[in-house]
């Protein structure tokens, strides 16, 4: 075929798809349109016509017409830090580069042992700890209630990952016991757990566990909250390593046992690390979820990011820029939330090609 | 060695696992009610139900039907239930129509379509649901002062709210015509589904089905009319009259901030679903279809429609359920719902037990009987062996 002819097939293609018929022309039309406008109103709002800078105030701002990009320039250690004290806010920062490393550390497959994740995890939050808590190193202490923004976010989400994980691994593991008393009533606490809200359950945390806890247990509402995530997560990790567990030949546990190993080689060895392999993408699903979940803790009365936009855009002359202050905070949220789903799916193709070859 | 063969013995390990294992948690529970005996022993409150009648004090921002500061904790909680019930079912609608409408859009051929529902559905999905209701909330906001609302058709729209032209009847009155409406059309659905008709001719059954639909309109359309006050104007008509708008039907900032990011976060996912769903439809069903002479839509709507709704409905169910449960983002905006009808109560009363009790009672019965009817329904269209990809 000459290329004329194939760029000919081509175009009878392109145009079978977008004007085949009066419906798909239609369609076409409609979609091209509502994409332009999209473009347009973003390029026009956002850059054309707005205003850059921290002199920018309201006048100047309405004056462009655009998007007013001044309140993020003088408000962004409010957004990113909260209320946490002006002159330490670099350890905040450096807090939050650990976890982003630790997290990028953690996407490489050759890292991917128990031992070594949990090494990385373990001092990644204790450093993360160190910085922003201080008291050590010659660090000036900084109370929890101070703690503010991107990094509490931050830390609500490693740690909700951190105590998670070993409970959705240990409530799998009780569900799919041979004991019918012990498998029956974890079964009953997930599916519990699974069908409250998240919310109900922060609140209990925050509000009602002082109640139920003997004084020396009660702690900082941060670290009660922190825990009301952790177990919500595990719950629903624990239905997804179940899943993985439901994967696996029953043959593998059999042949294990025929070779007389003990039950915690046998989940250590055998099991848990297929489940796990056959339960990745739902698991990178659920810790996404779980990043976006942290938002909630607003609700208990937490400063993190988007409270911190909040009182950016609440206080002072900043009123009317709450898009722009949102607009911010999505774009952080998304990078995040969207680079970890692209890796997943990047995984679960890199794993299907392994199949494939099997 | 007895101790030794006797821990052995794989009947008495169990015992002792499995006693151990209940006397923990007994252990936990019980601790756990004894220091809240204590504590709340200590700040003087008493526990029990007997609080359900009293008069709340305080007001409730939203409800169905008419709330009063001395209307007693019962029916604020049934009113919060409600809310909670009225936003899942507007939110679950309007997400279903919208996701089958995008998820169409991202399996169809059109790239420019295709593109666009790709968009939407990276956009939606990315961001936290609460980020988003913020937004729209703020958004609602900053509308203009009511008095410079923009009017569109009739209807106002300002800070205050959405005011759109309606019939000048009581709540009640509305209430009662969507129950006899409700009513009709599960009268309808049971007499086409149930298997005490299976036996009628088919096209008595769709006959006698229709019949009870038409009763539950014409019962609606009697209450309405019984329950207008005679010698007034049928319609209302939102004004301005000073600095607030009269008339109409209010739609407040909170209700439909929160309905819409609902509708456009779970339209989202219903469409990733969606489009799971038509893949999961075999290519050789449609082909087998065309084959048959069947034009493009009877193909659509005869056999790619019901096999890909029957590949989607299980994963479908999740989704409702946590759709639902995501109605109690309303406490961020101050919608009255379930939980924060629970919350508030809390604040006035101090009965923390008795309503975290309600709380999880009453979200275990919405989620596991909306999961029982939607499962229900899952086993009813199943189709036997695997139809659904065509490979036998």
């Amino acid at each position: 075929m000459t290329s004329a002819a194939r760029s000919r097939t081509g175009l009878k293609r392109w145009r079978k798809d977008y004007f085949g018929s009066p419906g798909a022309a239609l369609m076409t039309l409609f979609s091209l349109a509502a994409l332009g406008a999209i473009l347009w109103v973003l390029v026009d709002w956002g850059l054309i016509r707005a205003t850059f800078g921290a002199e920018g105030n309201q006048e100047t701002c309405a004056a462009g017409g655009g998007a007013c990009w001044s309140v993020i320039a003088v408000r962004w250690r409010v957004i990113l830090f909260g209320i946490y004290p002006f002159e330490e806010q670099w350890r905040a920062a450096l807090a939050c580069g650990t976890v982003a490393l630790v997290i990028l550390l953690s996407c490489i497959p050759r890292l991917w042992s128990f031992g070594r994740l949990a090494l990385i995890w373990t001092l990644g939050t204790a450093l993360f700890y160190a910085l922003m808590r201080g008291g050590v190193l010659g660090l000036a202490p900084v109370n929890e209630q101070q703690w503010g923004g991107l990094p509490l976010t931050l830390f609500v989400f490693v740690a909700t990952g951190v105590i998670g994980m070993p409970l959705a691994i240990g409530l799998a593991l009780l569900r799919r016991s041979d004991y019918p008393v012990i498998a029956r009533v974890s079964g009953w606490i997930i599916d519990t757990i699974r069908s409250l809200p998240l919310l109900s359950i922060l609140f209990t945390c925050a509000i009602v566990l002082p109640f139920m806890l003997p004084g020396f247990l009660i702690g900082e509402k941060l670290y009660r909250v922190v825990f009301g995530a952790a177990l919500f997560f595990a719950a629903y990790q624990a239905e997804i390593i179940r899943g993985g567990f439901q994967g696996i030949p029953s043959g593998q546990e059999e042949a294990a046992k025929a070779l007389g190993l003990s039950y915690w080689q046998r989940m250590g060895r055998i099991v848990l690390p297929q489940a796990f392999r056959l339960a990745l993408p739902a698991t990178i699903n659920q810790f996404v979820i779980a990043f976006m979940e942290t938002s909630l803790i607003v609700v208990v009365g937490f400063m993190e990011l988007l409270a911190a936009g909040n009182t950016a855009f609440k206080t002072g002359d900043w009123k009317f820029a709450y898009a722009e202050v949102y607009v911010f905070i999505a774009a952080i949220y998304f990078t995040f939330v969207f680079g970890l789903s692209r890796y997943g799916a990047y995984l679960e193709a890199r794993m299907n090609t392994g199949h494939a070859k099997d | 060695m007895a101790g030794s063969t006797f821990w052995r013995s794989k009947s008495v390990r169990g015992i002792v696992l499995q006693g151990g294992f209940l006397a923990l948690i007994a252990a936990v529970v019980i601790g756990a009610t004894l220091t809240a005996r204590d504590t709340l022993a200590a700040q003087g409150l008493t526990s029990g139900f007997g609080f359900l009648r009293k008069a709340t004090g305080w007001e409730m921002n939203f409800s169905l039907l008419p709330t009063t500061t001395s209307d007693p904790y019962w029916w604020y909680l049934l009113m919060g239930l409600m809310n909670t019930l009225f936003m899942g079912l507007v939110g679950l609608t309007g997400a279903s129509v919208l996701g089958l409408i995008v998820g169409l859009m991202r399996s169809g051929r059109n790239p420019a379509a295709r593109l666009l529902g790709t968009l939407y559905i990276e956009l939606f999905r990315n961001l936290p649901l609460i980020l988003q209701l913020f937004f729209w909330y703020a958004m609602a906001n900053a509308l203009p002062a009511p008095r410079q609302s923009l009017e569109i058709g009739g209807a106002l729209v300002n800070a205050r709210g959405i005011y759109l032209p309606g019939l000048a009847i009581g709540p009640g009155t509305v209430a009662l015509a969507l129950l006899a409406v409700a009513s009709g059309a599960c009268l309808a659905v049971w007499v086409l589904a149930a298997r005490r008709f299976r036996r009628m001719e088919p096209q008595g059954q769709r006959r006698l089905s229709l019949a009870a639909l038409g009763a539950g309109l014409a019962l609606a359309a009697v209450t309405v009319l019984a329950g207008h006050e005679p010698g007034t104007a049928w319609t209302s008509w939102p004004a301005l009259a000073g600095l607030k708008v009269d008339g109409g039907f209010r739609i407040q900032p909170e209700v439909y901030a929160l309905a819409i990011a609902i509708m456009t976060y779970g339209a989202a996912y219903v469409g990733e679903i969606v489009r799971g769903g038509f893949k999961a439809v075999g290519r050789g069903q449609m082909e087998a279809a065309a084959a048959l002479g069947l034009s493009p839509w009877q193909v659509f709507s005869r056999v790619r429609m019901p096999l890909a709704f029957r590949a989607m409905l299980p994963i479908l169910i999740n989704q409702y359920v946590w759709l639902i449960k995501a109605t109690t983002l309303g406490i961020a905006v101050g919608f009255s719902d379930f939980f924060m009808v629970i919350a508030s109560s809390i604040n006035h009363s101090g009965q923390t037990f008795e309503f975290i009790a309600i709380l999880m009672g009453g979200f275990l019965l919405i989620n596991f009987s909306l999961a029982a009817v939607l499962n229900r329904l899952n086993r009813a269209i199943a189709l036997k062996g695997h139809q659904t990809t065509g490979v036998q």
